[in-house]
This record gives structure tokens, C-alpha cells and sequence, in this order.
């Protein structure tokens, strides 16, 4: 059934644009694709302090929270998670252990249950890039950043960002992402919202709702 | 094939079941209300873009190349999400669209699915279809689940219960959701309270359903990847947590590549929320391993959409990516919300998407739902020249009713044709003036028309007429030149 | 400068002020104005609501008529709107490659009044008197389709002793739209009552506007109301001098 709709939907498409299924359009279609008109910017024009500070800015706008490190990795997630009082945290696999402190709970993402990562504090992750722009920090699916689920279910997420991943504008992110864009990408502007009452901005509905951003 | 657009092959002509909703006060300044803080934000976001013009222009032209190698995308998009392990069918129309779906779940285990919001499953009347089979869908928009709970009608392409204020949403969920057993006692209608037990109710269905459903922002033909933007999180949950995933796209949301999204995840955002960007955007490509579903199902679905890509200027409604802009500043809708469209689709997108979906068989009171102002073509973040669209099909369904003998001695279409007569020459022009000079007659009180027959009642029931004046400007130019030459 | 003046059906039926200010601003600027008396319709009428087959007539006849002339004014940014937007489409529509031509030789020559003063004659003071509190109404037409701009609140402002006040939710149509009126004249309604209030909130004595339909429709609104704001069309206030006021 679902062959011949293929077919069916397929030919209806070629007789409303008055073509035939013609295998040398393909280089046609490429070509033209690459004639389209992009006017918009495609590199941004800030200074790396001023892109940083305009990063800063989104991420607070968006109710999340920037912190900046002292040099001593495992001392400030020690004293982040110490401010939030979290103490059971989900790591995935790769995640450096050196940056990892002692007195926490940490536990390394094996596979474990949906129940399992509900029921932990939080969750600690690096992340691939960030744009200055929109505050957004992008994940990807890497043993360092770990699967979809454990940045999604619990309810705090503490992300590590290289000050030098951070760009500017869409265009710019959507260039470095290219080389893995067959992965699982999630793009976060702060934590969850929800405009749907009245169109007020409540926080929080069901993705984590605290989000802190070290910087390093 | 057959084309159901929701139930809108049923639904009241637009001025009908708008008569309603003019009426209700309540709903009227719930929409007001909402569209004046959505658009405030809309044009903030917008504004501060030095290339927002760029981006609208760039759109367009992706979208409008798409349509013209529609097919190749979708094969394209069809073997790279098999490549990486889903599965594509194809679906002419909703019932189709409804069993391959139902076929899915029947071969799962799990009675229950969790919805991430898709307009498409409206289109096609899944949820129905899938409550006759014994599955309960659950929405999970907060929206979503808000009309779903309530059982209303969605009024927004995007903030389906716009027209539904907090009081409101704090009776429907006292009235559906238990409260108790989630441990709230007493519910406010505080959105965050609200929004809290929104919350509590559904996560225990993210942690336990084993069928996710969605539909997709965009689908990306180069690399086979699924795009869908969402703010609360939901969306998420439903595309990762299960082991089955299904999604249903209709055709025209593809894009060529990857590369196109440095376009849409600009406008798209700002023009739907006013944000600068969605709190979450979700891209994945078929299957991942240890990471997301197993299984993962995308439904391509005509429906209509191929008769809408065969009507000449009207195609370009294709090329909508559902921000809901232009309804949000189109003062039709500030005046009767969506629910008088009688459609999935409503405002302005509305009422040129559904009845050429339906080819033109049915809503055909939507093209003239306009006053045809224009504001929806200037926020258009795709530049779909939406009043144009309306002129057009309007033009469309003339020359149909023009086809039959009913339709020709039609009130309208006699008075139409009378009225080109008239205007075929100056003469005849003087002459009809001079007539209804004369006609006016019995129509003039205190030197006011405040009363006109037949359809023309329309205007007086609110609005004054002044009567002609004695003189034309013809009059006066005629006499002028006669007196100059004297 | 010689200038042809389309007056527009209903201006020269229901308005005839406005054309007789239009022939009066524009010679007292030094221009000498022509009538041509044959003209009808530019046929948006029957075009928006569909009956497209049935402008091809008042097209060719327009273009035909004003065929000689290099400036053709009019009073009526949406009459010009359709001239602009949509003669081009009817012509291609008949697939009539004479009546292209024509159109395309006369179309750009077309131009509504208040884009004639600022952009083509770049006057904005025209030495008119208007000692009046007036809010200024910018139709759909002469706002998206025309892109007048703020050419009318240019000339507005260079007219001595008028006091302008702004008109809140300016841009939101009146809710005229042509036979709109009469096939959804309840959501017109509703449409006309938010922009009467908003002219209400000015405390204007006058609402302006460069298209006598919408003024046509607002007035509609206020006197059924026994407001008595005045409506009057932009070419009027332009016209009106110390010597010869507009009432």
C-alpha cells in the first residue's frame, strides 16, 4: 500500500511542477540551491569579551545561570553544586574524572533506568558550543555529553562550556555543527518554559529547571 | 483519496460561526489580550535582526526551490532516514495516515501514547481514530493538553488555548486531573501553579509510555534528520524516553540541508514566541544506539497538499512553517479568535491552506474572511504574499460558480456583472448615478441613510451612509471649463 | 507640470470635494490639471471579491485613456494600489501580450497623491491653513501595498495652525475592505468599533486619511454613534487656505 502511495504522491508532485522523473535535475537542483539568495549575516563582529559578555547577557535573560571558572575545574563544580546543594549526580561515561570532586555522589550513566536518572539531583555534562546571540548551548550525542535522556530527566543540569566554543550568530554554530550533523543535537536556550497561560513565561514545565553554565 | 482537513468539510461559513464568537466578550479579550503581548514581543525580536529582511528573503527562496524539486527531496530525505536505520511511509490521506499509524501501535505492547503537539494529527483526526482502536493518546503541550482536557477547539497554530484565560484553565484541570493524588490541595490559577501540576500529572507518563508521537518543524532531505522546536520540554520527552517513535510530516516541511536551518531556527523562533530562540530545539536522524528509541517510524503525508502544489500562486501556502504570525496581527482574528475558521489551520495561513487542501470543495467562505489590510504578508517570515493568495482563490471560486447556471443569477454575480456595465463607459456611468440619485430618495431621513435593503443592510446594521451629493466632481469640472470658455 | 487627474468612481460620485481640493492644491502649486471625462473604475471592486474577468474591460480602458499622459494622480492609495499590483496580473491572466505592454507603459506613471507631492514633486509644505485638531487614519493600502510611508504626515505637519495627534493602533485596519463590509459586516463591525474608539481616545475635532473608502467607513461608525468627529480626506486639508478655509 504504502509503495504505490509513494508512487502515487510522488507523480502528483511531478505533474503539478510539470517535470518528469528525470535523473539529470539532480545536478540542476544542486546548482540552484547553491544560487540562493543569503543576504543575512554569516559571521558576527564581535570581539571575543564582547561576545562573551553578550553570551553572559542571553543566558541570564533566559533564566540561566553563567558561572566562570578559576582555573580549578574540580573546585568550582565542588562549589557550584555546594551553592545549589545538590549531591547525587548522573555523569556520562566520558566525562573527565580529574574534574570531578570528592563529597559528591556521582554516578556514571550505564544504561541506567528512566526511574533511575528521575530520581538523581541532577546531572553534570560538557556541551559542544554555545551562541552568543540567541543563548543557546547545543549538546550532542558523545560520551562526554551523554545520551538525550540524562540531561533531560533530572531536574538540574550543571554544563560545561569552553569560553572558545562560543560564536556569535546561528550561522556561525550551524557551520562548526556540519561535521556531525547525524547525530542527536539538542540546541537549550535556558532551562524550560512555557508561554501557553496567558502568554506569561512560567519556568519550568517539564525539562530541567535549573540550568548553570560554567565557563572555563 | 480523500482529503479531511479535521472537520472543517463540516464546519459553519466563516460569517456564521464568527456571529458566535463575537458575542462572547470572554473570548474576545482572552484573544486581544494574548495577540497584543505575542505581537509586542514579535516585533521586539524582529527589530533588533539588522538582517530580519535578509532572512524573510532567504526563506522564500529555500522554500520556493523546495517546492520546484519537491520530489527529489523526498526521495533524498527517504533514503537517508533509512539509511540510519527508520522507517518511511507514505500516506496519501488521512485515513491512510491514520492506519499505517494505527498498524504501528497494534505491533507494540502499549495501550497509551505520549503526543508532542502536531498540528498534522488534527488535520487527519488521529486522536479519534486512536480512541476508537482502544489507545489513549495523551497530549502533552501544555496547550495541548489544556484543549484536550477541556475538550475545546484549538484556536492557534501555535498557542492553541489562547482563547482560554487561567480561570479557566484552573476549572478544566479541578474538573479532569487528580489533584489529589498529585498532592495538590488547592489549586490557584497561578499559571505557575498551574503549569506545576501540568507537571506532576504527565510525568508519570513520560516515565512510563513506550510510544512517542510527533510531528516535525522540519525535516532535512541531506542528512534524513527530524527538527522539532518546542519550549517546555515535553517534545523532548516524547522523542527521547519511548522505545518507538513515530512522526508524521506532511510533504512541504522539508528543507534541502542542513545548512538551510541557519535560516528557519532564526525566524521561526522570533516569530512564533518572540523569542530569540525556542527554549529547545530536538534534531535527530533515524536511530541512535543507546541513545533514544529503537524504532522510529516517519509518516509522509499528502493529504491535499499535491492539489495545493498544482493551483498555480496558491502553492506558495506550502511554503508556511506554521509561526502563526500572521494571525497574531490580523484584526479578523483579534475580533473572533481561531474557532471561527472552522479549521486545524486558522487566521490568515488558514484561510488559504484549508480550502485548497480540500480543493477548493469546501471553506469557501475562508478567502473572503479578509479585508485583505496586508499585515499578514509584512510579519510572513517565508513572504507568502497571503492577500494576493485570498485574490486569488476568491477569483477561483467566482469563475467556478460562474460555471453553473445557479450560480450565475446569483445576486452578487448579477449586480457584478450590472456594476461592469456600468463602469464600461462614462455615459452609462453618468446615467446609473442620476438613477440612484433618484432611488436614494426614499432612503434619505434627517440627511442620513441609516437603512438599506437587502444584502446592502449589511452596512447600515452598524454604520451610516451619507447620501450622494447633488453634484459630481464631474459636475463641477464640466461647469468649470464651460465657464472658463465663456 | 501637466498632471491627469483619476478622480476614482466613488470620489467622483460620493466626494467630490476631494477631487475639487486635488485640481485646486495642485494649481495653486503652479501645475495645470486635465480631466479626462471618459474615465470610470480602475476595477478593484470587482477584482479583490473575484470577478477578475470582469476588470479586463476597466483595465484596457484605463490604460488606454491615460495612454498620452507622463503624470496621472489620484486621491485613492488603494485605486492606485490595485492599478500598481494587479493591472500587470490581469493582463498576463488574458494572456493579452498588447494590453502588457500598454499597462507596463502607463502603470509607473500612476501615483497617488501624497507620493506625488513628496516623492516626485518634493514639496512637503504646501502653504495650506488648517486650524484644526486633526488624527491621522494611514489606510491599508497606502501603508503595505503603496509604501507611502510618512509622506501624508510630512505634508500634515507643514500645515500651519493644525494641531496632529497621533491615533493609537494606527496601523490596524478599519475594518472596510471592500464588499468585506457587507459579506462579514459583523467582524467589520467589530473591526470599525475598535478603530472609532481609537479615534475617540485622540480627541481629535477631525480623522483624516488619504482614501475616502476608509473614511467613508469610519464615518459610517462615529455618526451612528452622534459623534461629531468629522471625517475628511487628506487632499482637503492640503487645499485649504487662509483665504479659502475648508470648512
Amino acid at each position: 500500500m504504502s509503495a504505490e502511495s509513494r508512487a502515487a504522491i510522488l507523480a502528483r508532485i511531478r505533474r503539478a511542477n510539470g517535470v518528469a522523473d528525470n535523473p539529470a535535475r539532480v545536478s540542476q537542483q544542486q546548482h540552484e540551491w547553491s544560487l540562493l539568495s543569503r543576504a543575512y549575516r554569516a559571521r558576527g563582529n564581535l570581539d571575543d569579551a564582547q561576545r562573551l559578555k553578550l553570551f553572559d547577557e542571553r543566558i541570564r535573560h533566559y533564566n540561566g545561570t553563567p558561572f566562570y571558572s578559576t582555573g580549578n575545574i574540580q573546585s568550582d563544580i565542588a562549589n557550584i553544586l555546594t551553592e545549589r546543594g545538590k549531591q547525587t549526580l548522573i555523569v556520562p561515561a566520558g566525562l573527565p574524572s580529574e574534574w570531578l570532586p570528592e563529597d559528591f555522589d556521582f554516578v556514571p550513566d550505564n544504561n541506567l533506568s528512566k526511574q533511575q536518572l528521575d530520581a538523581a539531583d541532577g546531572v553534570v555534562t560538557e556541551c559542544t558550543l554555545g551562541i552568543a546571540l540567541t543563548g543557546t548551548v547545543v549538546l550532542e550525542s558523545s560520551p562526554t555529553q551523554g545520551r538525550r535522556a540524562a540531561t533531560l530527566i533530572p531536574d538540574y543540569h550543571l554544563c560545561i562550556l569552553r569560553k572558545g566554543d562560543i560564536v556569535e550568530l546561528v550561522p556561525e554554530a550551524i557551520r562548526r555543527l556540519e561535521s556531525i550533523k547525524g547525530r542527536p543535537l539538542t540546541f537549550f536556550s535556558g532551562p524550560s518554559a512555557t508561554v501557553d497561560i496567558e502568554m506569561t513565561r512560567v519556568r519550568g514545565v517539564h525539562g530541567p529547571r535549573t540550568l548553570d553554565i560554567l565557563l572555563i | 483519496m480523500s482529503v479531511h482537513i479535521g472537520n472543517a468539510e463540516n464546519a459553519p461559513s466563516f460569517p456564521r460561526a464568527a456571529r458566535a464568537a463575537l458575542i462572547n466578550t470572554q473570548l474576545r479579550t482572552n484573544v486581544r489580550n494574548a495577540t497584543n503581548i505575542i505581537q509586542a514581543k514579535r516585533n521586539n525580536m524582529t527589530g533588533e535582526l539588522p538582517d530580519w529582511e535578509e532572512l524573510r528573503e532567504a526563506g522564500h527562496a529555500i522554500k520556493n526551490h523546495t517546492l520546484k524539486y519537491l520530489d527529489l527531496y523526498l526521495e533524498q530525505f527517504e533514503a537517508n532516514v533509512t539509511r540510519a536505520g527508520g522507517m518511511v511511509h507514505w500516506a496519501t490521506d488521512a485515513d491512510e495516515a491514520n492506519q499505517i499509524i494505527g498498524n504501528i501501535i497494534a505491533d507494540c505492547t502499549g495501550k497509551e501514547i505520549i503526543k508532542v503537539k502536531t498540528m498534522t494529527s488534527n488535520e487527519i483526526r488521529l486522536n479519534d481514530y486512536l480512541e476508537n482502536s482502544g489507545i489513549t493518546p495523551h497530549e502533552t503541550d501544555l496547550a495541548d493538553l489544556i484543549v484536550q482536557l477541556g475538550n475545546e477547539d484549538p484556536s492557534h497554530i501555535v498557542v492553541p488555548a489562547l482563547h482560554i484565560n487561567r480561570t479557566q484553565i484552573r476549572d478544566i484541570f479541578q474538573k479532569k486531573i487528580p489533584l489529589h493524588e498529585l498532592g495538590i490541595d488547592n489549586l490557584t490559577d497561578d499559571p505557575q501553579q498551574l503549569a506545576e501540576a501540568a507537571r506532576l500529572y504527565l510525568r508519570h507518563k513520560f516515565l512510563t509510555v513506550d510510544i512517542g508521537f510527533s510531528g516535525a518543524n522540519f525535516a532535512i532531505a541531506d542528512t534524513g534528520a527530524v527538527v522539532v522546536v518546542e519550549s517546555e520540554g515535553n517534545g523532548r520527552m516524547c522523542l527521547t524516553l519511548p522505545d518507538v517513535l513515530i512522526t508524521l510530516l506532511g510533504i512541504e516541511k522539508i528543507v534541502p540541508t542542513f545548512r538551510d536551518l541557519e535560516v528557519f531556527l532564526q525566524s521561526l523562533p522570533r516569530s512564533a514566541t518572540g523569542e530569540r530562540m525556542n527554549p529547545y530545539n530536538s534534531i535527530w536522524t533515524g536511530v541512535t544506539p543507546a541513545d533514544g528509541p529503537s524504532e522510529f517510524h516517519v509518516i509522509l503525508l499528502d493529504n491535499g497538499r499535491t492539489s495545493v502544489l498544482a493551483n498555480g500562486e496558491g502553492r506558495e501556502a506550502l511554503n508556511c512553517i506554521r509561526c502563526g504570525a500572521c494571525l497574531n496581527v490580523c484584526p479578523v482574528y483579534h475580533q473572533t479568535g481561531g474557532i471561527a475558521y472552522g479549521s486545524v489551520y486558522q487566521g490568515p495561513i488558514g484561510a488559504i491552506v484549508t480550502p485548497q487542501l480540500q480543493n477548493l470543495e469546501h471553506s469557501r467562505s475562508l478567502p473572503y474572511a479578509s479585508s485583505l489590510c496586508g499585515a499578514c504578508y509584512d510579519v510572513c517570515p517565508v513572504k507568502i504574499n497571503i492577500p494576493e493568495i485570498l485574490i486569488f482563490l476568491r477569483g477561483e471560486i467566482i469563475r467556478d460558480e460562474q460555471r453553473t447556471l445557479l450560480g450565475k443569477f446569483q445576486l452578487e454575480n448579477i449586480a457584478m456583472q450590472a456594476m461592469a456595465l456600468v463602469f464600461s463607459s462614462s455615459g452609462l456611468m453618468t446615467t446609473a448615478e442620476a438613477l440612484a440619485k433618484f432611488a436614494q430618495g426614499p432612503l434619505v431621513h434627517d440627511g442620513i441613510i441609516n437603512r438599506l435593503p437587502g444584502m446592502l443592510s449589511g452596512w447600515t446594521n452598524s454604520r451610516d451612509l451619507a447620501p450622494m451629493p447633488r453634484k459630481s466632481f464631474r459636475d463641477w469640472w464640466l461647469q468649470r471649463e464651460k465657464d472658463k470658455g465663456q | 507640470m501637466q498632471i491627469s487627474l483619476f478622480v476614482t468612481c466613488y470620489n467622483d460620485v460620493l466626494f467630490p470635494a476631494t477631487g475639487i481640493a486635488v485640481v485646486k492644491l495642485l494649481e495653486r502649486l503652479g501645475h495645470t490639471i486635465i480631466f479626462r471625462p471618459q474615465q470610470t473604475c480602475c476595477g478593484q471592486m470587482h477584482y479583490n471579491t473575484g470577478y477578475q474577468r470582469e476588470t479586463i474591460p476597466l483595465v484596457r480602458k484605463f490604460v488606454e485613456l491615460f495612454a498620452d499622459d507622463e503624470v496621472i494622480v489620484s486621491p485613492s492609495a488603494s485605486c492606485v494600489a490595485m492599478i500598481r499590483d494587479h493591472y500587470e496580473k490581469a493582463a498576463l491572466m488574458v494572456q493579452d501580450s498588447q494590453l502588457l505592454v500598454k499597462v507596463k507603459q502607463v502603470v509607473p506613471r500612476v501615483f497617488e497623491l501624497t507620493e506625488l507631492l513628496v516623492n516626485k514633486l518634493a514639496v512637503e509644505d504646501v502653504g495650506a491653513y488648517y486650524p484644526h485638531r486633526v488624527t491621522y487614519h494611514p489606510s491599508c493600502h497606502s501603508l503595505r501595498m503603496l509604501r507611502v510611508g510618512d509622506a501624508p504626515l510630512r505634508l500634515l505637519q507643514r500645515v500651519a495652525g493644525i494641531e496632529l495627534i497621533e491615533l493609537p493602533n494606527r496601523t490596524e485596519c478599519c475594518g472596510f475592505g471592500g464588499t468585506f463590509a457587507i459579506k462579514n459586516s459583523q467582524t467589520s463591525s467589530a473591526m470599525l468599533d475598535d478603530k472609532v474608539h481609537c479615534v475617540l481616545d485622540t480627541g481629535a475635532e477631525i480623522c483624516t486619511a488619504g482614501d475616502n473608502s476608509c473614511l467613508m467607513h469610519i464615518y459610517g461608525g462615529l455618526h451612528r454613534r452622534k459623534e461629531p468627529v468629522k471625517t475628511i480626506h487628506i487632499a482637503q486639508i492640503l487645499a485649504s487656505t487662509r483665504e479659502e478655509p475648508t470648512a
